[in-house]
């Protein structure tokens, strides 16, 4: 089954390319570390997940290109077009003049309602394509304008024209000293809509993924594709075929349903998070020597200890938790756990977002911006509400 | 498809002139693509436009399809899809600051442009500021929108009620740049009166003006921002470069309005500059989306600085000539520098940097309309201080991160700034840091990580930074920083401005000048020094805040 992606604004562009970057360098590894058959059975499955097929053999990504301003997409599509190994397909983009310029309002009611109709086109063009569509992976962020805003208007739409296919959003939370000085505000709309009408939210720090990049990795001058790069990695072990329970050479047919049904018993509880293991540079990858059972132990440390990288666990053990572990190909190895672990994010930057946010709806600060394009107070107030509402069935948990 | 064929005999046309015509200021242009040009003469290009040049053998290669010159270059011959075009915005150059200040913009905008753009396709980053035109058709329909550089034209409105400065421009090297429908100019002049520049320029010129701008409007594909550029404390920037204001916003409201601003100093010698300034600002506050104000004093200090680095000799190494922001060194050496060159290219440079990201692309781009989006937490707080950094690269191109770090340092330091402030000391409500050239993520963090303790910023804007990483550097630095603060550092600036004008006012100095007008009252002179105390009176309240502890708001409490 396939899965059609959706990239939005320049966060889910650059993001997006990696990704796909990511998954065919994976399934295309010269490293012969199984047998032939077994290979090609990989390669098969995943290339049938997020490629379709082009006469002249290069494969086209299941891709929807989506930002309000040209200079990014144009980009991607010219990298992927250059690396000659995969590409977008050519009429997979869509695009404006001019951004969102930040304001999740404009993202929200111009941007979505103005362009509806050729970006629905576009996914259910894609989705066509497929034959047998399990569902919707959408990456944006939370701090900008087309992705936070947009994303939102996309996905409710999504909920209301594939009720029955499976969403699931990757969304990156911006970092804590700042990138874009409404971030808060954006976020918390954002997280409150996603909440309605996604599936899943799979959320990814940018200040972890910064951590992994210095600590682990080892990088001096850490640029956004090395973020972007890592990102990648983990979502590609994530998406990447699992065995299914016949054996070796078949792999699982349905990757969000699956996901899905392990990690969202409750739709209260949507949040996921990563746990990717080992991450290191190629570099250390050849003095390293992992054996599974070394790994698996690592990684239930880590969980436990809501830990985000190998390294500085903190040996509080927090209450038991409950998953699913799946198993992965190669050296990789990765829980996605639904765990208290999001919860207390949720909470800790909830807090911060939230005095920040209540301090500056106090003195409404920046409100004059939202409220030229139809965002008012209420919407404010019923966002928090929610998110209140979703930290309050963490916490009880 | 038109070819123009030229009789036997005849040399081969070049586009931007042959032997016999001068070649004029994108003459630099041509000095670099000048090896392209030849070739695709010979070899008679098409580009998408439906012009042809050159001989009449028609070339294999794409004829007219659109981006066909790229296909012969190994890119992708197309990427399929439409693609679309960038946001372009028009300058606005009113009186004689604002146009000696535009013009040396302009210069720097074709170096710039000529220094990034290799090949001379005309393209996205340069449509932002530049037409592409075909001068040989007569007219106005000359306007090609892809393919290669023919004739560029700024996309400016210059406006003054005397001819002098003008003048200079069209006689000088970039009168090719600018269209003569593109000028609004008088003989008078305003005589230093901000009433003659409002009210009597304003209405007599009202409808040309107006047409100019929808004319430049038109030539847009999308115009997202007008850049009114003018001074204080004269006359026609002062007053008629307001009144233009108010036009802007009932003609294109959905335009963003940023003006550039240069304020009178201390020791200026205009009298009446307190009275044209505190009537501009109430027109300012009204109607302005974004002011960076400047005053010519910083300029000035940083110029001497400069000089003094330059000429002491005590650093033991040479500073790059092309570095200079203050310089036009590397242009053609026909022009000459006037005095107020090198503080003109400074507040240039502010200006080119500020768009560097919504013109090339990078890692996290910032467009102009998300400047006013973070930087504006209240619509009356709309004022900028602005620091600009590096002012000259040292002859060491291989900067480690300690150079990298001192640069960050600078842009908060009092002697980059434009305007004569202290944000230090004062409380910051938003930061925004423009970064060009080979930096990366983690060296934005590091730094601001670095510098943060010793900011203030307003309590419920704790974290308030917005960041912007373009990966294309000005011309001769490897990179460069634009901070752009909301401080309440403004306010001494707006108060001193008041206590002028309180000084006279209250003797009724110079007042008949302006009573004398039609339209005028004494009313308007009260009502704008109310408006600007309600400015201070915003500040102050923010001030007050300053020591007040951070608040633990209590969080909304739901029944569970």
């Amino acid at each position: 089954m396939s899965i059609v992606t959706l990239q939005l604004g320049q966060c889910g562009n650059q993001i997006g390319f990696e990704v796909f970057d990511a998954l065919f360098s994976d399934s295309h590894c010269p490293q012969r570390l199984c047998s032939k058959r077994e290979n090609e059975a990989y390669q098969a499955s995943c290339k049938e997940r997020f490629f379709s097929e082009e006469e002249n053999g290069v494969p086209i990504a299941r891709a929807v290109l989506v930002d309000m301003e040209p200079k990014v997409i144009n980009q991607t599509l010219l990298k992927a077009a250059q690396s000659g190994r995969w590409k977008y397909g050519q009429h997979s983009g869509f695009c404006q003049k001019q951004g969102s310029g930040n304001n999740w309002a404009y993202g929200y009611s111009v941007h979505g309602p103005r362009h509806e109709e050729p970006i629905l086109n576009l996914i259910q063009k894609e989705a066509e394509k497929c034959d047998s569509l399990s569902g919707f992976f959408i990456i944006m962020s939370m701090a900008g304008g087309t992705g936070s805003g947009l994303g939102a208007f996309v996905t409710q739409n999504l909920q209301d024209q594939y009720s029955s296919s499976l969403k699931m959003n990757q969304i990156i939370w911006p970092y804590g000293t700042g990138e874009v000085i409404v971030q808060n505000y954006n976020s918390i709309l954002t997280l409150s809509h996603l909440y309605r009408s996604s599936d899943a939210l799979l959320v990814h720090e940018n200040d972890a993924v910064h951590k992994i990049c210095a600590k682990l990795m080892n990088i001096k001058h850490i640029s956004f594709s090395d973020i972007n790069q890592v990102l990648a990695h983990q979502l590609g072990s994530v998406f990447q075929p699992t065995y299914s329970a016949e054996g070796s050479f078949h792999y699982r047919r349905n990757p969000l349903g699956d996901l899905m049904e392990n990690l969202v018993p409750h739709p209260e509880f949507k949040m996921l998070g990563v746990r990717n293991i080992p991450q290191m540079s190629e570099n250390s990858l050849a003095y390293s020597t992992f054996t599974w059972a070394g790994l698996l132990k690592h990684l239930r440390q880590m969980l436990i200890s809501n830990a985000k990288m190998e390294e500085g666990i903190d040996w509080q053990v927090r209450p038991p938790l409950s998953g699913l572990p799946t198993l992965g190909k190669t050296s990789l190895n990765k829980e996605l756990h639904f765990n208290t672990s999001i919860a207390n994010l949720l909470i800790l930057r909830g807090k911060d977002v939230h005095s920040a946010d209540l301090g500056k709806q106090k003195l409404r600060a920046y409100i004059h911006q939202y409220t030229k394009f139809g965002i008012e107070e209420e919407d404010f107030l019923d966002s928090f509400t929610l998110l209140e509402q979703v930290v309050a069935s963490y916490r009880n948990l | 498809m038109l070819t123009k064929q030229r009789g036997p005999g005849g040399p081969a046309p070049s586009r931007y002139g042959n032997e016999e015509t001068p070649v004029h200021v994108h003459g630099f242009l041509t000095e670099k693509l000048s090896l392209n040009l030849d070739k695709s003469v010979t070899t008679s290009a098409t580009c998408g436009s439906s012009v042809t040049y050159g001989t009449s053998a028609p070339s294999e290669s794409a004829v007219g399809e659109p981006g066909g010159c790229e296909g012969r270059r190994g890119l992708p011959r197309s990427l399929g899809w439409p693609p679309c075009s960038m946001t372009q915005s028009v300058v606005v150059q009113v009186g004689q600051c604002g146009n000696q200040i535009g013009c040396c913009f302009w210069d720097l905008a074709l170096r710039e442009h000529a220094a990034v753009n290799q090949k001379g396709i005309y393209d996205e980053a340069i449509s932002s500021f530049f037409r592409n035109v075909d001068t040989r058709v007569v007219g106005d329909g000359g306007s090609i929108s892809k393919g290669k550089i023919c004739s560029l034209k700024a996309r400016a409105v210059l406006i003054d009620m005397e001819e002098g400065v003008v003048n200079e421009i069209l006689q000088g090297p970039l009168r090719d740049v600018f269209d003569t429908k593109q000028l609004i100019t008088d003989i008078s002049g305003s005589g230093n009166n901000w009433a003659v520049g409002h009210r009597v320029f304003g209405n007599l010129y009202q409808e040309q003006i107006l047409e100019k701008l929808r004319k430049s409007a038109e030539h847009c594909d999308c115009l997202q921002c007008f850049f009114i550029i003018h001074s204080m404390g004269g006359g026609t920037g002062s007053g008629l470069g307001t009144f233009l204001l108010k036009v802007l916003e009932d003609e294109f409201p959905e335009v963003y309005r940023l003006v550039t601003s240069v304020y009178p100093s201390g020791e200026d010698d205009v009298i009446t500059s307190p009275y044209n300034s505190i009537l501009a600002m109430k027109e300012l506050n009204e109607h302005a989306d974004c002011v960076l104000p400047i005053d010519n004093q910083s300029l000035f200090d940083i110029i001497s600085k400069i000089d003094l680095m330059v000429n002491s000799g005590k650093l033991g190494t040479t500073i790059k000539p092309k570095s200079l922001v203050t310089s036009s060194a590397g242009a053609s050496k026909k022009r000459q520098e006037k005095p107020f060159d090198a503080m003109n290219n400074i507040v240039a440079n502010l200006l080119l940097n500020l768009t560097s990201s919504a013109r090339f692309e990078g890692s996290l781009n910032m467009d102009l309309n998300e400047i006013s989006m973070n930087l504006v937490p209240f619509p009356q707080l709309h004022y900028l201080v602005s620091s600009l950094t590096p002012l000259y690269t040292l002859a060491d191109v291989n900067i480690p991160p300690r150079r990298l770090d001192q640069m960050f340092s600078d842009a908060f330091s009092k002697h980059h700034q434009l305007i004569q402030a202290d944000p230090k000391h004062n409380l910051y409500l938003a930061c925004a840091l423009m970064v060009r050239g080979n930096v990366q993520i983690s060296d934005l963090r590091r730094n601001i990580e670095r510098l943060k303790p010793s900011l203030q910023f307003v309590s419920w804007n704790q974290e308030g930074w917005k960041t912007s990483l373009c990966s294309v550097p000005p011309v001769g630095h490897s990179y460069s920083l634009l901070a752009l603060a909301n401080n309440t550092c403004v306010k001494p600036t707006f108060v001193e401005l008041r206590e002028r004008f309180m000084r006279l006012y209250k003797k009724k100095a110079h007042l008949h000048h302006y009573l004398q007008i039609e339209g005028m009252e004494e009313s308007c002179f009260t009502e704008a020094v109310s408006s600007l105390s309600a400015l201070i009176q915003e500040y102050n309240q923010l001030d007050a805040t300053k020591s007040m502890p951070v608040e633990d708001l209590p969080r909304l409490s739901i029944a569970v």
